[in-house]
């Protein structure tokens, strides 16, 4: 990684950390809610973006993860802090054994089979012989969490949403640094090599099958513990709030914010929890038809995403004077060869 | 075995309609080994259409010709306007752009029609059809209508020369090219058909499950599973896929799992149907040479 890359870092962690001290509680939440995103959204990006694999269905595994963790807290009393790790957990089984059958999909037929997926977790949740657990259609309740008592000794007195903001802010660092060393290893590089050409990267001795499982289960354990935490954001958790318009939102954030760029999380996490915001003045149906249309103009036109395009002007703007360097397509995936952004 | 009968014969039905929006899958992936998941949604807007002529006073069945053109047209539009950029594209940028499009279709349709639920007419008489009392006249005439619409579109693709032409660009576009035909346009008119076969379903299926943005949903899933049962290159084997899942979502929603699990059937049935046996009962087996 690069001084330059450190430093946008460092600058990015430093605002972040202030962040909550300067806006409004209900900003803090929202800022929260970003985060939670982004860990969602590098995880639907390990798969889609990294390993080439299409999911329409990822809100299954935020569900699955908000679940685990309301019931967990709900029904078996436990703190909140110890529900992540284990929703973590059942999301990466349950990745990885729908991974199983998943391999035998190619392209559309995954989107479809994930698709399927999507849309048919809501009234499995409410299946009436789950109630006693999920709560059926009426969701679980759950409270939000106090800051812990030392820090107010220590002269830091957190009301619950910055505390909850620098908890997220924690998890959400936690998640980015194992997502950046798992793709830069060996794995991410047997990810990216498969996703280019599967039948190379088996020729080079890379376990196709075990690598794109695993893969699933990982991504779905970063959806999931985005779930978990967005459970205990929200303090509730109901059947229809993870419909296919959920995994449709995630997938719309990691199209908007750039394919197989850990960055591009960020920035598409933004862009779902504010432009909705924005969009909501206008009409209860815009913020879709905006969702819709900025699909569109970023499959024709920067396909790559806002993290494509601020490399792309980065690298125009510090292009050395000889120009010795042939321009980089604009499609496609960045290639393997470099730095993940 | 009564109860039985009943829920074959509502299976029935509502299969008639699965196979019609499965069968406009089929054509949509014939010509352009698409899985189109706007699919749905396009049905959904065309019933709105109809929705506005009739409730503007037009006879049901004037409104539902115009409404089928309409869809035919629209479907064209949509292909040549926003599928062709990306009709080299990867598989991800496609189905992202079918994505936009099924948010786009359904947010519009909320913002000019709201979301409250709307009923749609049937054309169809309001007493059982010969004093049965196991169907009612709508789902009757539902069948027959997907049934008409199958045989239209075996005898539009065996027996005219456009039929022909289609068949080609879809097995052999470089040759077809060759011979003269012009394959975009081959293509767009795939689109029209199945958008207006979209309609129909949508316009038999509104009666029983009432006008929605969201009423398609379900349906697209379950056409799904039957256009992958029956293998999905094949339109006859899409129908019978259509009418054997509509069949086997009555039946065991009504004896064994329950009305919430019934979406389930559709997810298991999809992915199984693609682990076990990716071509279907009737599908041609592909093989990829390495």
């Amino acid at each position: 990684m690069s001084n330059r890359n450190l430093l946008v870092i460092a600058i990015a962690l430093l605002a972040a950390g202030a962040l909550p001290f300067f806006v409004s509680e209900y900003r803090t939440f929202q800022f929260t809610l970003v985060l939670i995103y982004s860990i969602a959204l590098l995880g639907l990006n390990i798969l889609t973006g990294f390993n080439g694999q299409i999911s329409l269905g990822h809100g299954a595994f935020y569900a699955i993860g908000a679940y685990v963790a309301a019931i967990l807290m709900d029904k078996a009393g436990f703190p909140y802090w110890a529900t992540i790790p284990i929703s973590g957990a059942v999301c990466l089984v349950a990745g990885f054994l729908f991974g199983l059958p998943a391999l035998r999909l190619e392209g559309l037929y995954l989107a479809l089979a994930t698709f399927a997926l999507g849309v048919s977790l809501p009234p499995l949740l409410k299946y009436h012989h789950l109630e006693q657990w999920t709560g059926g259609v009426q969701g679980i309740v759950i409270t939000k969490p106090d800051a812990p008592e030392f820090l107010g000794e220590l002269g830091l007195a957190l009301n619950q949403d910055q505390w909850l903001y620098f908890f997220t802010l924690g998890v959400t660092v936690v998640m980015f640094v194992l997502g950046w060393n798992l793709l830069r290893g060996r794995i991410g590089r047997a990810m990216m090599a498969i996703r280019d050409n599967h039948i190379a990267a088996e020729a080079m001795g890379v376990d196709n099958a075990m690598v794109k499982s695993v893969t699933f289960g990982i991504s779905a354990m970063f959806t999931g513990i985005a779930g978990a935490l967005g459970a205990i954001a929200v303090q509730f958790v109901a059947p229809d709030s993870f419909n296919i318009f959920l995994s449709i939102t995630f997938l719309i954030g990691i199209v908007i914010g750039g394919l197989a760029s850990i960055s591009g999380a960020i920035y598409g996490a933004l862009f779902i929890q504010f432009v909705p915001n924005i969009a909501d003045e206008i009409s209860k149906a815009a913020p879709w038809a905006i969702f819709g249309l900025f699909l569109l103009a970023f499959i024709y036109v920067m396909p790559m995403g806002v993290a494509g395009a601020i490399r792309l002007g980065l690298a125009r703007l510090t292009r050395k004077a000889h120009n010795s360097q042939p321009e980089k397509p604009l499609s496609g995936y960045p290639s393997t060869e470099e730095e993940i952004p | 075995m009564d109860a039985l009968l009943h829920q074959v014969l509502a299976g029935l039905a509502t299969g008639g309609i699965y196979a019609s929006v499965a069968l406009a899958l089929v054509m949509i992936y014939q010509a352009t080994h698409l899985v189109n998941f706007a699919q749905g949604e396009l049905a959904m807007f065309s019933t709105y259409i109809a929705w506005t002529l009739i409730e503007a006073g037009m006879p049901y069945w004037g409104a539902f010709f115009l409404t089928v053109g309409f869809s035919f047209v629209f479907g064209v539009v949509v292909e040549r306007v926003i599928i062709r950029p990306v009709e080299n594209a990867p598989v991800l940028s496609v189905v992202v752009v079918f994505i936009a499009l099924l948010v786009i279709l359904n947010s519009v349709t909320g913002w000019i029609y709201t979301y409250t639920i709307k009923t749609f007419p049937s054309p169809f008489p309001e007493q059982p059809l010969f004093g049965n009392k196991y169907m009612s006249s709508h789902e009757i005439g539902a069948i027959c209508v997907t049934l008409v619409v199958l045989f239209l579109l075996y005898a539009f693709f065996r027996f005219t020369p456009l039929g022909l032409a289609m068949r080609a660009a879809a097995q052999n576009p470089e040759s077809s090219r060759l011979v003269g035909i012009r394959v975009g346009w081959m293509l767009a008119l795939g689109w029209g058909l199945a958008a207006a076969i979209g309609s129909v379903a949508g316009m038999m299926v509104a009666p029983i499950v009432f006008l929605d943005p969201n009423m398609m949903g379900g349906v697209l899933l379950y056409a799904f599973a039957a256009a992958l049962i029956g293998g999905i290159d094949n339109p006859a084997g899409a129908v019978f896929g259509g009418f054997l899942v509509g069949v086997l979502e009555n039946v065991l929603g009504a004896f064994v799992i329950g009305n919430e699990l019934k979406l389930a059937v559709a997810l298991v049935l999809i992915i199984g149907v693609l682990t076990v046996r990716p071509s279907g009962f009737f599908g041609k087996v592909h093989v990829t040479r390495v």
